[in-house]
């Protein structure tokens, strides 16, 4: 279908385009890689007043380090966080959810931040960036501000940017496999190419053994990603073993409250958010 | 692709170019677009329509004000259904399978009430679509709803509010064929009654979108009281007549084209209201205009298929001997007839015995109204839904004896000394071999390995359990005898029309009335004219789908374009060759009985050299200074075929199937097939038609499901929610054919458009319940999704009703835009 009009501003820098956000009017939209925005454009569930189109900008592009903290760029697309040496290195996590998002013309299209700005419950980079509790950095006209994942993630298809602000950039841990970390993106799909039905993102720290630490987020579980606190708790200093990963991820949708849609109703979608997180787990853990 | 000839066959001798696998002809513009698709036309002054859709499943319309839209920058007029109300007419149904079938009528654009979500009540004209398109949501439209019958078996029950209230109830007809009452059969009830086992089983058919690449879309250009109509469609020739008949416009000052055609599986086997409506609003403003659809746009509006329900009874002694036959079909029709909507299931009538010889057999079928966009041809048409459950019965029956399912087939199946066999519906099935196609098929599949595998898997308990199972078909094809569809009050024969002409420089024009979309005509047609003529197959040009080129033809669906068509082509080149000797004797100076003629040339027997080819003929008929007196001065031919039978294309699908029992999800894990299509003109072409088939017929049974929820919005209404499989989710396809010829056509051809369809679905059905069913599981409601699967596994029953709502991915895609308005009582559930 035809979007209905709107004007539509192309800045260069991270300044200009906050200007142009300022100067759009009562509705402004941010463009980056437009593979959800402008599908709803199209169908006129939304209709922007304005169109802010970020692909110009190029310093919102790349990933560089900075001591134990990979540095994302928001307008990096998904082609180059797969293609990225550093994310190879120490961001297996993103790369894994990556590799899974939509197909390779989207991938080549879609951004890193435009995907969590967006905020889609379905997406799989929020439940990712959530279990690695990310950081997310905000320019707005007030400064500069950071976000934990925990409280930029705020409701369906909401996050913590205030009107005028702009995410510019993800801060996450560096996770390394020297260091005993082991991860899995473990995405349910009725066909390839599509959204998650239900996914989980597992960390797991290997000490000694035993389980040190396990981050868990889910994706689709409801109105925003969610941790599965249960299940993280119990596996601190669990035994490494089949039995313990699998006692700890019954507890994975507890708290819960999914909605139901033709790919799953509720109660199934708890179900398999605890068959995958045991999946996410096993692999993630080397079992 | 493992091509086994029969041995009997000779089609494909080696210098012919019948049964060679060329390559497509058309493929290269099709593919890269380089062509003229419908919605690529540009005229000059031509206007954009849209189309306000009515959000409401069933209301009056109480109140409807266009003015906002009139004042919309560029548009330049507004219709509703007031403004068409005398001239419209209704859309036709070609199809009355009983005498006192009730047809409510079809209007183009509602007038005074709405059947549907979707249903046209507003017709923007701008002079950009941009412009149509701004202005629909300025039009205001109040409806009183009325109550919304969506339930096929709820609808028929006395009391049950009515779609439409002219009506005594939503049945639309009572169709029944009783083999006792035809004399093809015996005693049905008296054979239930005697039986020693009896199985009975309710199995659902899911509503389907054929969902073709191309969106629909049509151009009408008026010229004084002259109008030429562009569509994408796959019947230009029956479009043309319907339309005449529908708007008063006569039949020879309407000419119409469809161009090159992107897909239509049966979904552009239609005579749609935007194509009368473009004809109604070019004829009021006298200039050129255009609807092209958008994809939501298709999914709701545009004819869907299935969406049966299906009570099947077999009755069979304890030896495993299948005494009798019942079916009852509710079959939905939604909200009115359209072309051949009561029809397609009446047409499965005749296949639910299948490939069985069965002494007994009753159908009957209810049409049924509901407030659903109407549905009806869909590849396959009736053939996959009688398959699909007569296959399933099968094994339910097999389990209920407690034999082995391919044993009882053996033991009930014609064999191949019997044919022609006439079956319990009373059809002459011309030739084949089930056993043979079934021990190929099970080779190709790797059969004994995959059940010790599976056997492996149940002694360990594996989560992901492996089953393996069946399909074993026929289906008819090569629409139609004229005098068979007749008999079933059908509106047309089932003919088909072909032209050749000579040019003077040799090159050949091949005219077909069967309008290709996607099926590869051209390069088929030039085989066999190359073959027939002696001609390279370059030289010959395929002209089609214009109705002032092609005058005379019924165009493509049914897997009718070569087994009719292409025999229409045959015997039109043979009279080319009939006429060209006459002008070749006079030429030669000889005796037509003493020519010969092979490679294109006629030849004086026993004198070596003395030779005109046919590509020479043609230019010295062309100059026409020397020819033989009393005949005129042409070797052009036409001719028209009408087949006494139809042909009957048969197989054995075997699909090997992983279910994981711990989620649900069902892989296919190898896929065999072995197809008897007859006689084979091009093994690439019949390959792909295998492919695309298997995918369409494997998607029904995992996939695909047109859901509406409680207020009658189709939910899925995006290709988010509408599920279609790619390339990633489908298997290797392992193919293979047997070749008995037709008997109904000299080519010997069967037809091969719907067979992977309707066989693959009952057999990746019945492969999954092989998986599960030591579990208890003994049905499962397509499509298998994980979630049913998972239910039937841990809750029992057939996986029960999916959600309604439709996914949150992608921002919420169904809402009111593309799928209309919801109340409390959608239950839309999600966090939208």
């Amino acid at each position: 279908m035809i979007p209905a009009a709107f004007a539509y501003a192309r800045p260069t820098t991270v300044d200009e385009a906050l200007q142009a956000i300022a100067g759009g009017g009562e509705d402004v939209k941010v463009l980056a890689g437009g593979q959800s925005l402008i599908p709803v454009m199209r169908l006129r569930l939304a209709a922007p007043e304005t169109v802010v189109d970020l692909t110009r900008v190029r310093e919102l592009r790349g990933v560089r380090e900075e001591g134990d903290v990979l540095v994302i760029g928001a307008m990096t697309t998904h082609s180059d966080v797969l293609a990225d040496p550093l994310l190879a290195q120490y961001g297996q996590l993103v790369v894994q959810a990556t590799e899974t998002v939509a197909d390779r013309q989207v991938r080549h299209r879609g951004t890193f931040g435009g995907a969590l700005a967006h905020a889609d419950p379905a997406g799989d980079l929020p439940a990712v960036a959530l279990a690695l509790d990310a950081e997310f950095v905000l320019v707005g006209p007030s400064g500069r501000r950071t976000v934990p994942a925990a409280e930029f993630f705020v409701d369906y298809l909401t996050t913590a940017l205030e009107e005028g602000e702009l995410l510019v950039e993800i801060r996450v841990p560096k996770l390394a496999e020297a260091a005993g970390w082991g991860v899995r993106y473990e995405k349910f799909t009725r066909v390839a190419q599509a959204w998650s039905i239900v996914a989980v993102a597992a960390a797991v720290r290997r000490e000694g053994g035993r389980i040190a630490e396990a981050r868990i987020g889910l994706t689709n579980m409801g109105a925003t990603p969610l941790r599965a606190a249960a299940t993280e708790a119990a596996l601190v200093g669990a035994d490494l073993s089949l039995e313990a990963v699998t006692a700890a991820a019954a507890m994975a949708a507890d708290g819960t409250s999914p909605s139901s849609d033709l790919n799953a109703q509720a109660d199934y979608r708890q179900h398999l958010a605890q068959v995958l997180t045991k999946r996410a787990l096993s692999a993630a853990a080397g079992l | 692709m493992t091509a086994v000839e029969d041995p009997t066959s000779t089609a494909s001798a080696p210098e012919k170019l019948v049964g060679q696998a060329r390559l497509r002809k058309e493929d290269a513009r099709l593919i890269t677009g380089d062509t003229t698709w419908t919605d690529n036309m540009t005229l000059p002054g031509m206007l954009h329509l849209s189309v306000l859709r009515s959000p409401v499943a069933h209301a009056r319309i109480t109140h409807l004000d266009v003015s906002g839209a009139l004042d919309s920058p560029n548009v330049l007029a507004v219709f509703t259904g007031r403004d068409f109300a005398e001239e419209q007419g209704s859309l036709p149904c070609a199809w009355p399978v009983t005498p006192d079938m009730v047809n409510p009528g079809h209007p183009s654009i509602a007038v005074e009430e709405v059947n549907h979500v979707g249903e046209a009540v507003a017709i923007i004209v701008g002079r950009t679509k941009v412009a149509a398109q701004d202005a629909v949501e300025k039009i205001d439209v109040d409806y009183e709803p009325l109550p919304v019958v969506l339930d096929m078996e709820e609808a028929v029950k006395d009391g049950s509010p009515l779609v439409h209230d002219h009506t005594s109830s939503n049945t639309s007809y009572h169709f029944v064929f009783d083999a006792g009452d035809a004399g093809t059969g015996g005693d049905t009830e008296q054979a239930f009654a005697d039986a020693e086992v009896t199985v009975s089983r309710r199995f659902v058919q899911q509503r389907l979108i054929p969902a073709f690449m191309e969106p629909r879309s049509v151009v009408v250009q008026p010229s004084g009281d002259n109008y030429t109509m562009w569509s994408a469609t796959q019947i230009p020739h029956i479009l043309r007549v319907m339309a005449a008949m529908v708007t008063g416009i006569p039949e020879h000052k309407l000419r119409v084209i469809a161009p090159d055609v992107g897909g239509g599986f049966g979904g552009k086997l239609q005579v749609n209201p935007e194509e009368i409506l473009c004809l109604l609003v070019a004829r009021r403003l006298g200039k050129p205009v255009k609807w092209t659809e958008t994809r939501s746009e298709s999914l709701m509006t545009a004819h869907h298929g299935r969406d049966q329900v299906q009570f099947i009874d077999i009755a069979a002694d304890r030896e495993g001997n299948v005494k009798g036959l019942r079916v009852r079909l509710l079959a939905d029709m939604g909200a009115y007839l359209r072309l051949i909507t009561p029809g397609v299931p009446a047409l499965g009538a005749f296949m639910f015995p299948g490939i069985y010889k069965i002494p007994a057999y009753r159908f009957e079928c209810d049409g049924v109204f509901t407030n659903k966009v109407p549905t009806d041809a869909y590849r396959g048409a009736g053939r996959p839904e009688a398959t699909f459950a007569i296959e399933r019965i099968m094994d339910e029956l097999a389990v209920e004896l407690g034999m082995d399912p391919l044993e009882l087939r053996r033991k009930n199946w014609i064999n191949a000394e019997e044919f022609p066999f006439t079956t319990v519906a009373g059809l002459q099935y011309d030739s084949g071999d089930y056993g043979k196609a079934t021990d190929q098929a099970l080779q190709l599949l790797g059969y004994d390995e995959l059940r010790a595998e599976q056997q492996r898997r149940r002694e360990s308990n594996d989560p992901v359990q492996l089953g393996i199972w069946f399909s074993t078909f026929t289906e008819m094809c090569g629409l139609a005898p004229s005098r068979v569809l007749g008999s079933l009050a059908f509106g047309a024969g089932g003919w088909e029309q072909a032209s050749i002409r000579m040019l003077p420089t040799g090159k050949v024009e091949v005219v077909t009335g069967s309008t290709p979309h996607g099926q590869g005509h051209e390069t088929a047609w030039s085989q066999i004219v190359a073959d027939e003529l002696g001609v390279p197959f370059e030289d010959v040009e395929v002209l089609h789908g214009d109705t002032a080129i092609s005058s005379r033809g019924l165009d493509t669906y049914g897997s009718r374009s070569l087994v009719v068509g292409g025999t229409a082509v045959v015997k039109a080149a043979e009279k080319v060759v009939a006429k060209a000797r006459r002008i070749a004797a006079h030429l030669l100076e000889a005796s037509e009985d003493d020519l010969e003629f092979t490679g294109g040339k006629f030849s004086v027997k026993g004198t070596p050299g003395a030779g005109v080819g046919i590509q020479e003929v043609a230019l010295a008929i062309f100059a026409a200074h020397d020819y033989p007196e009393g005949i005129e001065p042409t070797i052009d031919a036409e001719a028209t075929f009408d087949p006494v039978n139809f042909s009957f294309p048969h197989g054995t699908h075997i699909s090997a199937m992983e279910v994981d029992t711990e989620t649900g999800f069902v892989k296919i894990r190898k896929y065999a097939s072995v197809d008897d299509v007859g006689t084979i003109v091009n093994p690439m072409i019949v390959e792909g038609q295998m492919h695309g088939g298997l995918a369409q017929g494997i998607s029904q049974a995992l996939y695909e499901e047109a859901i509406y929820d409680a207020d009658g919005n189709l939910t899925t209404g995006t290709f988010v929610d509408y599920l279609l499989p790619s390339a990633a989710d489908l298997p290797h396809f392992d193919t293979g054919n047997t070749v008995h010829p037709a008997t109904s056509n000299p080519m010997g051809a069967k037809g091969v458009g719907e067979a992977g369809c309707i066989a693959s679905t009952p057999a990746v059905v019945n492969a999954a319940l092989d998986a599960v069913r030591h579990l208890g599981v003994s049905d499962i409601r397509m499509p298998l999704t994980p979630e049913r699967v998972w239910r039937a596994i841990h809750g029992g029953g057939d996986g029960g009703d999916r959600a309604t709502a439709g996914t949150n991915a992608y921002g919420g895609a169904s809402t009111e835009t593309s799928s209309g308005v919801s109340t409390e009582a959608s239950s839309l559930g999600g966090d939208k």
